[in-house]
């Protein structure tokens, strides 16, 4: 469905995108990931056709997304950052001017413009003006928007931000409910947005790309070094002679918590699971253990993860 | 087509659901009243020969809506877009850039041709309340609004480039106020410069004044319509390339 080659923005003085290649299959929701300025809104646009690359190659559906824009636009359902929409107008509306300004027909635009009210749950503030809606609801404006031509591929740039968690959920839902009949890709910072919603997550670092794998493999080998922290009520020196004569422990850190407790930052050797055996540990030896957790990566982690000399990859 | 209707419609719509728009439909009718006003004490004192049209004319006020409520009108056509954002929902849509270029120019040459109805009114109400036809010249009328909607074709399109220059609206009308007043200050050059110099000439040309007034007369010279027809495509032109310039940075 998307075909990236080489792709290269430059503005004056920097590359925002710096020869990115990928590609996303048919039916694939693929999660752009990176921080902020870390090329994906600009790889977005790229792709949308709002403007060319510098150099390389962008094809969606088979059609030059540069030469061959008024093509490319019938099938792409973009959704730009900040979801801009003509506040004054009433949602109905501003959904049939964006159907027809898309080349439907009167009665197709209607027949659609009612289909995606009903699909983004829009059919009861048809006719309330946008300036008045909330963002979770102006959010669906844009995501119907997005939607209200059938295009085979959806583009949403942040379709998350600003909201909240409510709204998040039922947002992310809407977007996993487009997986049967289109082509998702997305753009976010928050990990578990990705994680959520995406097959397949493209992690995005300085106009580069520096991993392409599914969540769960990223997960994994993320979670092949996370760190184990237990709480435990026990003499420290004690605490510090078990965990070096444990040998899945690659390396520990114990220091005095809130009471009698003393919290121990624990790192397995790859692959292993550390918990079960800090429990029946504790167990064993009746000392009283009041938290153990592996500690969640965070994209930032993920980020340090990837950049580290050695295990860069290109995807 | 499909896309320039709509996007005409749309424009005109925004302008109609703002209060801009009643704003400078209104400041329009009280500046026409005003210089209806002038023009009924005119009268009392003195009778003239010169047709109405001629009358509403001379009195400067014509000037004034068409040099500052232009820039007013024309200011929101992309700079707002750009501003909010919606100029990439709209340029990532199968439109071409063509397309948005007309449709703007166009919504904007319907609003500000019904800025200048009140005109029509008072003139209208003038012929009924006076009983007097001779000088109520049909064609003269007909000229009047024929130079009105050649010399605002040139002036909207000159709005259309200053707000596809820049996101703000207020420089987008400060540009535009600029290259109108110094388009219609360049004809008084001429009478300063010395005669039969070619300078002279072309500046002559230009006199935007001078040919207007023509039009209230009821003159409709050939040369001027080509005149004002270029000098609107030739802007819109510019505006063209201005949009699609975003492809080439």
């Amino acid at each position: 469905m998307i075909e990236v080659e080489n792709l290269t923005k430059r503005y004056a003085g920097h590359t925002a995108v710096d020869g990115i290649s990928f590609t996303v299959a048919r039916g694939e929701i693929v999660g752009l990931l990176g921080p902020n300025g870390a090329g994906k809104s600009t790889t977005l646009r790229i792709l949308s056709g709002f403007m060319p690359g510098t150099s390389g190659s962008v094809r969606v559906a088979g059609f030059d997304v540069f030469h061959d824009s008024r093509e490319v636009s019938r099938r792409i359902g973009y959704m730009p950052e900040n979801n801009p929409l003509h506040l004054e107008m009433r949602v109905r509306e501003y959904l049939k001017f964006r159907a027809r300004l898309k080349g439907l027909g009167w009665k197709r635009s209607r027949s659609r413009v009612d289909t995606v009210m009903q699909q983004c749950e829009l059919t009861e503030v048809g006719g309330k003006i946008i300036g008045q809606l909330s963002k979770g609801y102006r959010q669906r404006v844009g995501l119907a928007d997005a939607l209200v031509h059938e295009p085979e591929l959806v583009i949403l740039d942040e379709p998350t931000i600003g909201l909240d968690p409510h709204q998040i959920r039922s947002v992310r839902q809407l977007i996993k409910s487009l997986a049967a009949r289109h082509t998702v890709l997305i753009s976010t910072h928050i990990l578990p947005e990705a994680e959520v919603t995406c097959n397949r997550m493209l992690i995005l670092f300085q106009g580069r790309i520096l991993a392409a794998d599914t969540p769960e493999d990223l997960q994994r080998r993320m979670s092949s070094n996370s760190q184990i922290i237990a709480e435990i009520a026990a003499p420290p020196a004690d605490l510090r002679a078990c965990w070096t004569d444990m040998p899945e422990v690659e390396q520990f850190d114990v220091s005095a918590a809130e009471g009698d407790y003393y919290r121990c930052a624990l790192t397995a050797h790859e692959g292993i699971d550390l918990r079960p055996q800090i429990f029946a540990l504790a167990r064993e030896r009746g000392w009283s253990l009041r938290e153990l957790t592996r500690s969640r990566h965070s994209l930032e982690d993920i980020y340090v993860q990837v950049t580290r000399p050695g295990e860069e990859e290109e995807a | 087509m499909q896309a320039w209707w709509i996007l005409t419609r749309r424009e005109l719509a925004g302008f109609f659901c703002s209060l801009a728009g009643y704003v400078i439909i209104a400041a329009a009718a009280f500046l026409t009243g005003l210089s209806f006003v002038i023009l009924l004490m005119k009268l009392q004192d003195e009778p003239t020969s010169m047709p109405v049209t001629e009358l509403f004319y001379v009195t400067a006020f014509f000037w004034l809506i068409l040099l500052l409520a232009v820039p007013v009108i024309t200011m929101r056509l992309f700079a707002l877009e750009k501003f909010t954002g919606t100029f990439e929902t709209l340029m990532t849509t199968p439109v071409s850039d063509l397309q948005v270029v007309a449709a703007k120019f166009s919504a904007a040459m319907v609003f500000y041709l019904l800025m200048w109805l009140p005109l029509l009114c008072c003139i209208l109400i003038l012929r009924h309340y006076t009983g007097e036809v001779s000088g109520f010249d049909g064609g003269a009328l007909g000229c009047t609004y024929l130079g009105i909607m050649l010399l605002g074709g040139v002036f909207v399109s000159l709005g259309c480039l200053a707000s596809a220059l820049t996101r703000s609206q207020t420089t987008a009308a400060m540009i535009s106020v600029g290259f109108n007043v110094s388009l219609f200050l360049v004809s008084f050059l001429a009478v300063k410069l010395p005669d039969g110099d070619w300078k002279t000439q072309v500046l002559g040309r230009l006199g935007l004044p001078d040919q207007m007034h023509d039009f209230v007369r009821g003159v409709a010279d050939t040369r001027t319509v080509v005149l004002y027809l270029t000098l609107t495509l030739f802007f819109l032109f510019f505006t063209l390339r201005v949009v699609e310039s975003r492809r080439w940075k």
